[in-house]
This record gives C-alpha cells, structure tokens and sequence, in this order.
C-alpha cells in the first residue's frame, strides 16, 4: 500500500516529529510503499540543517535525512512555510526539497493513505 | 467509510478527544498516542467511543512510565507496527488537534 506523511510541527516543541519518524519507520518494515513525507507550517523546522543539539540528545533533523539516504523517501517543505520561517535553500538538511503546494496535492492523489502528525 | 481516529494530545489539557467522538461513526477506531494514551488506562474518567474499537500507542505508554498500569476495559495496546496496519486496515484517517 502506498502511504503518505504530512508534518504540521516542528521538531523540537512536540513529540508529533518523533512519532513520524517512528511511522514512517514501520510503514516501510511492514514492507508498504513510503515515496513521500511533507512538512507544512512548523513542520518545515525539521529541514533546518543549522539545527545542531548536543551530543547525545535526539537529532531529528539527521533522522530525516537518514531516512531520505537510506529509504529514498522525498522530502518536501512547502516554499511559503519555509521563507516565512528562514528556512532556505543554503539551510536545507540533505534529502529535503522545496516545493509549492501543488505537490502536496499529487502526493494526496497518489497515496491510498494519508496520516497527519501535528499537534 | 470507516476512520481511524487519532488522538494524541493529553484529555486533560485539550479537547481533542471530545472532537472526535463527536464526529464518531459505526465502523470507526480509536487511536490514543502521544500525552492522550492516558486516556487508555483503568480509573480514567475521559469518554471513551461507546462502540468500536480503542488502541493505545505501547511505545508511548512505556514513554511515560505507564506501560504496567492496567488499562481500560477494551483498550488494546500497539506497536508502530500495528499503528500501521490500523492506518491500511481503515479507509482513512483522521488526526485531532
């Protein structure tokens, strides 16, 4: 089956970032297709690739792009969300693209199954 | 249509949960994750769906220590795993914020 992941929070003020993480995680173990996850409003705070926590602390951001590098997943930021919060170009973690909202409606088109994680 | 309800925001701070069963459906599932999964345990006075299924997040549970606290008659806890087949098993799914 074919799922999709919309982010609506940012990565460090709730735990919705880290239970997407978690999900699309086990989408892919259960052997479901994962093609793309988009961050809207605070959700594109977690393509900050300025965002550096202390050694030792969860590091969302690196959960993203690992799951970009390893899983092939896009991820796509919406442009106005972004601009509107500093995020751009230059600052973009690996494996994050941005896009306009027209490809959030292709991605909606295309899965069977949508979640929304956000608080 | 049947929906996977999401919930995940504590009952005692918002009203997401009372959201959702307003807009509840025969047919329909529950989902407690994040601060709602207190909702799920024994003694709780939040409403609950007065039919279909209720499904608590364990991962989230085991989070905030609660994981050997008996809950709710009815109440059956999941895994990531089991958060996905619920998401494939439903037509669609709805998160409360």
């Amino acid at each position: 089956m074919r799922f999709a992941i919309l982010v609506t929070e940012g990565p460090h003020g709730h735990q919705a970032t880290d239970s997407a993480l978690a999900f699309a995680g086990a989408v892919l173990e259960r052997g479901h297709q994962l093609p793309q996850v988009f961050f809207y409003g605070d959700g594109v705070l977690n393509a900050n690739r300025l965002s550096a926590p202390p050694a030792g602390e969860r590091h969302p951001v690196r959960g993203w792009s690992r799951l970009a590098a390893e899983q092939g997943v896009e991820l796509l930021i919406c442009a106005n969300a972004a601009l509107k919060r500093g995020v751009r170009e230059a600052t973009l973690a690996p494996g994050f693209r941005i896009v306009g909202l027209g490809q959030l409606a292709g991605m909606l088109v295309a899965a069977d199954r949508l979640i929304t994680f956000g608080a | 249509m049947s929906l996977l309800h999401m919930v995940a925001a504590s009952p005692f701070t918002h009203r997401a949960l009372e959201a959702c069963l307003a807009r509840w459906s025969d047919g329909d599932a529950l989902l407690l994750m994040e601060d709602a999964v207190a909702a799920a345990l024994d003694g709780a006075v939040t409403p609950l769906p007065g039919n279909g299924p209720v499904f608590v997040l364990l991962p989230d549970l085991v989070a905030r220590g609660l994981a050997a606290r008996p809950l709710r008659h009815g109440a059956t806890p999941v895994d990531y795993g089991g958060f996905v087949d619920l998401a494939a098993r439903y037509d669609g799914s709805v998160s409360w914020f």
